[in-house]
This record gives structure tokens, sequence and C-alpha cells, in this order.
């Protein structure tokens, strides 16, 4: 038996030929936050990955797919050794998702310098889009900022005079803050950083109220953000100031906030109703597969998954040759859900950003829509200091 | 920063007080009558709030899912009780620590199993909605007012259930000397349980109560049991006196410091940086009070006697 085994394993060592590479499975490590409040996150960036993997019979460029799950736990130390595993152990060919900037920061060089493939599916934290990019590194989400600049830049636009800014006290709070206020030239009455994790806003709306700002800018994520909507309606602020926010109201929190949050403005790159057909068959395909409606999560795990598959159909299944698959990645060569998608120099996209609200459907479902295009093929203002052209 | 504000404010930290207090009284109960930690008791809050979900879902109406989850809360913590706490009253803390932790972990993920990981809500009753006009354009809700009464009503009759009632007596004898109250014929490990599911039951109250202001998520209930904890420190272990008293004042504490402390820095600081060291000092506020109470009053505000 042992001999046997042997055996096997000189011969799978040496098979490095064309076919053995072909014959084995294409090793995905799918890395998200799965527990904890924010697994929702991780749940919809995963459920579309495997949406596309699904509807290509289980492969992607014309290869067999193995795709591993690791949760992050929001945790970088449990990332940083989980991924370790995926590298090491199993010999991912590509690691894809990464909900959280934190975790993107543990996980980016460890990945990046194996020169292994990560497809980043949400967090695009400014260090990797400016003097830390990585030709190894692409992402199919957003540079972090982008999301908050659109609603300071429709401020502008539309000639509001103040804004109340609320965010959780830590790093991305306040880059939220620093990404509105990039175009937003008129008078910030109050900046109010609360606690991550706060539950109850009711001072902070009550300062809202003393304030009298036109409009309020909030970036909330998950459950924070489903408080602040439900309590912000619940005050009756919306009939005075125009909320506007940044993952705050989208897919994920809607269902909780329901008819709380019709009518309040978020930004995204994309939304189910968005018209393109590849959107439209995704959507449909997607919720009847998994009952939701998908987020702007799942629409950017879809796209990862799309990613991949351009770039392996591209070089016919043959990793091996690095410089040549991310030359492959680099040309997006798919159908993006969200239309316009190419990629900047730093490997983040250069897409258009709408101003979304908050709708109920004719059934009688949750989702964002979109109202305007606040910016036409935007890319981020770090590339510029990344080494890469 | 006008008067209004200020009582808008006062009444805030009043509600946030109220709801502590429904968490911290079975929890300090529990610590006091048994000397048993249970860390699990958020996640008794947090059940509440889901149980409240589903049977408004069955029900449609907000009274009759809050019966019926106070029931089921009731039930559940009975339960629990009897699979896994019994077997822990005669081991120490860290015994109870650890095992009582692993229920939290135990149930986070049950709950997200269930019900999923995304947040979950119900609607206020519609009995309860609308607002009370205070500041130009802004209203009080009528479901706040509420929950400041509910949480003074359920003291007022604590209050009662434990000085004026035989079973109160029985609890308070418990909490200072519960190996003297077995000796006299007193069924304690019953008494435990009676505790033990009632105080479960004022946590799903909390839970139930928070659910139309607040996300519905698994882990809503950790936050809340450190400030729980927090309460019953400083008010004394095993006081309800004590924990009604903190419970106030950790709400108003943490509400008002929120509210006015980076004012208060700005008025001899940068903005930027009161901006800054407010929040962090804010957050920071309940907690330095604690370690003064704990400092000055070892044994908290109100101490139950004899221990």
């Amino acid at each position: 038996m042992r001999k046997v085994l042997t055996a096997a394993l000189v011969a799978a060592g040496m098979g490095v030929g064309g076919a053995a590479v072909a014959a084995e499975p294409l090793k995905i490590g799918l890395m998200g936050t799965l527990s904890g409040p924010p697994a929702v996150l991780g749940q919809h960036i995963n459920d579309g990955f495997k949406l596309f993997v699904e509807q290509q019979g289980g492969k992607l460029g014309g290869r067999d797919v193995e795709i591993i799950v690791a949760d992050d736990e929001l945790k970088p130390d449990v990332a940083l050794t989980k991924v370790k595993g995926l590298l090491e152990r199993d010999k991912v060919d590509f690691v894809a998702g990464i909900v959280f900037s934190n975790i993107l920061q543990a996980v980016f060089r460890p990945v990046t310098e194996s020169e292994t493939f990560l497809i980043g599916a949400n967090a695009g934290t400014s260090t990797f889009a400016g003097k830390g990019c990585s030709p190894y590194f692409f992402s199919t989400s957003w540079q972090n900022d982008q999301i908050h600049e659109v609603m300071g830049k429709y401020a502008q636009d539309k000639g509001f005079k103040s804004a109340f800014l609320l965010t959780p006290n830590y790093q991305a709070g306040k880059d939220s803050v620093a990404g509105f206020k990039r175009h937003f030239k008129g008078e910030v009455v109050d900046e109010v950083y609360t606690k991550l994790g706060n539950l109850d806003f009711s001072a902070e709306l009550a300062k809202i109220a003393a304030a009298k700002p036109e409009v309020v800018f909030t970036f909330m994520p998950g459950g924070m953000g489903v408080n602040l909507v439900k309590q912000f309606k619940q005050a009756g602020l919306d009939k005075n100031v125009t909320f506007l926010s940044a993952f705050t109201v989208d897919e994920t929190t809607l269902p909780a906030t329901k008819d709380d949050a019709v009518g309040l403005f978020s930004s995204s790159q994309w939304t189910p109703d968005l018209d393109n057909p590849a959107n439209k068959a995704f959507v449909s395909a997607y919720e009847a597969k998994y009952g939701y409606v998908p987020s702007l999560y799942s629409s950017q795990g879809y796209d990862a998954a799309q990613l991949i598959d351009s770039a392996v159909k591209a070089v016919k299944g043959d990793l091996s040759d690095k410089k040549a698959v991310i030359a492959a990645l680099r040309k997006a060569d798919f159908a993006s859900v969200r239309g316009d998608f190419k990629y900047n120099t730093n490997h983040f996209p250069i897409q258009d950003y709408y101003l979304v609200k908050a709708v109920k459907r004719a059934d009688g479902k949750y989702a964002t829509s979109v109202v305007e295009k606040v910016f036409d093929d935007y890319g981020d203002i770090y590339a510029a200091e990344c080494s890469m052209k | 920063m006008t008067a209004t504000l200020v009582a808008v404010q006062v009444l805030n930290g009043l509600q946030l007080g109220v709801l502590l207090f429904l968490v911290a009284a079975g929890l300090t109960l529990v610590f006091g009558v048994m000397d048993f930690i249970n860390l699990a008791h958020g996640v008794q809050y947090m059940l509440g709030a889901y149980l409240a979900v589903t049977f408004y879902g069955l029900t449609g109406n907000f009274f009759a899912a809050l019966v019926l989850a106070l029931l089921a809360a009731l039930a559940f913590g009975l339960l629990l009780e009897f699979v896994v706490f019994r077997h822990l009253y005669d081991r120490d803390h860290l015994d109870q620590v650890l095992a009582t932790f692993g229920v939290i972990l135990f149930l986070n993920e049950g709950v997200r199993i269930v019900w999923g990981a995304a947040p979950l809500s119900y609607p206020i009753p519609q009995l309860l909605q609308g607002t009370i006009p205070l500041i130009d354009g802004f209203g009080y809700p009528i479901y706040r007012v509420a929950m400041i009464l509910s949480g003074l009503a359920t003291a007022v009759l604590l209050w009662f259930l434990v000085t004026r009632t035989r079973v109160g007596m029985l609890v308070r004898a418990g909490a200072t000397n519960p190996r003297m109250v077995s000796a006299l014929g007193v069924d304690i490990r019953r008494l435990f349980m009676v505790v033990f599911g009632f105080g479960a039951m004022l946590a799903g109250f909390a839970g139930v109560m928070s659910g139309p202001i607040l996300s519905v998520e698994p882990g809503m209930g950790d936050g809340v049991l450190i400030l729980a904890f927090v309460v019953i420190v400083i008010g004394g272990i095993g006081s309800i006196r004590g924990a009604f008293v903190a419970a106030l004042i950790i709400g108003l504490v943490d509400t008002l410091g929120r509210s006015f402390m980076t004012d208060i820095f700005k008025a001899f600081m940068a903005p930027a940086a009161a901006n800054q060291v407010g929040p962090a000092i804010a957050s920071m506020l309940i907690y330095l009070l604690m370690a003064g109470v704990l400092f000055f009053r070892p044994t908290g505000l109100f101490p139950a006697t004899g221990r």
C-alpha cells in the first residue's frame, strides 16, 4: 500500500506536464467574514461567486473548480493563519473575497508575495491602490474613498449648503469623512464620531435636529446602519433632512429596515435594476437560487468569479506563466454586471458610480435603484502613486 | 446647546438606563443569589428579540408577540438552567465563565443558522407610533417613552416582589446567606430555578422592547452584557436597588457624554483635536466611573448586606 502511495506521489510530483495541470482542479480560496454580525456581507459575496461557478457547470475557464471556503472571523490574526493554510497546505491558485479592510491588510502581503493571485471582492484600502499596489492584486469592487466621494459630489452638485457628518470612530469612518469632503465645499456643521458598534443613535439624532443641517452624510455599515435608519425615521427627521449614506442602505440591511429606509439615498457602482443584459440574467438567477435580493457585495463576488473565468480561459487553463495571467486579468474581458468596467494601472476598476435610492419593488421586496449617474468612468486618486503602469 | 436638547438627551439617557436595568436585574439576582457568573445572560436578551421576530411573523401583532416571546424566553431560560447551568453551581467562577462563554458562542451561531446572518426587525405597534414634538422638526418617539415607562413599571414590580413577598424574602435571604437558607428547609435549587427563569425573562423582555428600535442580529447581546456587568459592579452585586440606580447613572453618563463631550472639548481646543479627543473620552466615561466607584466603594454603591 505504502509503495503504491509513494509511486503515486512521485508520479504526481513529476506530472507537471500540460495534461496533468488541466486534469487537476483549479483551487480557489474564498475568504470572507462568515461569523458574527457582519457575516451577511461574506455570505453575499460567496453566494455571488458560487452562482457563477455553478452556472459554468462547476468550471472556470474550462477547468474544474475546487472552492475552499475560509472564515476570517473578522480577526486579522485568524485571517493570517487561515490564508497561510490556503497558500501552503491547499496550494490555491487564487484567493478571492475579503470583506474588510483590516483583513485585506493582514493577508495582502502573504498572498501577493507568494505570487498567488488575490481577487479582492470588497475591501479596497488606499495603501494597496497607491504605493503598496501589487501586480497580483485585482479588485472587483472600488477603492474605499470612491463610494464616499459620490455622496460629497452629489451634495455639492445639488447645491446643499450645510452637512452633518456621522460615522463610527475608527479609521474607515475617518476615511469616509475625508472622502465626502473631497468634493463637498459647503459648511460642515458638525462631525460626530460614535463608538464602533453603537446601538442607539438617539443622542446623535437629537444633535442633528438641533443643528438643522440640509443633509446628513453617514457611513454606518451593518447593524449600526439598520438602527440609525429606523431611528432616523422614527424621530421624523427624514421630513427635513436629506439622508445621504454609504454602505448603510443596501440589500443587506433593507430586509431589516424595510419601509423606514425607502427614499433614503446611498451610493453604489451597481444596483439590481441596472439595465444591462448581464445584470438582468444575474439578478434573476440569483433571486431564483437564493430567494433574496442580491446586494452590491453579491455583484462583486459574481464579477470576481467572472474575472477569474476570463483570465483562465485566456491562458487556456495554464497558470504557470504568471505574467500572462496578470495580463489576461488586466484586460477584464468579461461582461460585468455593472456595465462599464475596466482596470486602472493600480488594478482597481475604472467604472461609473451612481446615486441610488431604496425602493419597494412591485413584488414587495426592497432593493436599491439608480437615481442618477454621479461619476462616469471614474478612477481613484491613489492610482498616480502606484508604480505599475 | 439649548435646554430642550439637554432635556431630550436626559430622556435618551433614561431610556438607555431602564433598558440596561432590565438586563442587569436578572444578572445581579443570579450573581447575587447563586454566586453564579452567567455570561450567557446577554444571549437571552438576543433570544427575546429573535423570538419576537418569529412570533410577530406568525401573529402580526406586537403585543401577542411580546407575550409569546416572554413565555418562550422563560421556557428557554429554564431549559438552559436544566441542561447547562445546574451543573455549574458548585464549580468555581472560572468554570462558570468558560461554560457560559461557550453557551454564548453556541447560541450566537445557532441563531445565525436558524434566522440567518442578516439583521431582522419588526415594527413599532400602531398604538405607540408617532412622536412628541420637542425640537423644531424633531419629535421624541412615543415608543421610547413607552420603553421608559415599562422599564420603570418593571422596577416597581421587582421592588414589590423582592421586598413584599415571600419569594422575595427568600431571594434576599439567599443573597445574604444561601447555606443558612438551605439549612432552614428551603429548596434552594428550586429557588435558583425561579430566579433564573425570571432573570432570563427580564432579559428577554428588554430584547423584545429593543427590537423595533435596534436591529435584531447575532451577537446583539454581547455589548449589552458588558454594560450590564458594569451596572451590577457599580450598583453592588446582588442588589436590585443598586442595579436600578447604577443603570440610570450609566445611561445618563453615557448618553450625555456622547452628546456633549466633544462640544465641551471644543470650548478650549481646536475643533479637529476635539473631534479626536471627545469621542474617545466619551466612550471611556462609564469605565472611568466604574473604576472610580471600585476605588472608593469596592463593594459598589448599594452592596447587598452580609456579603
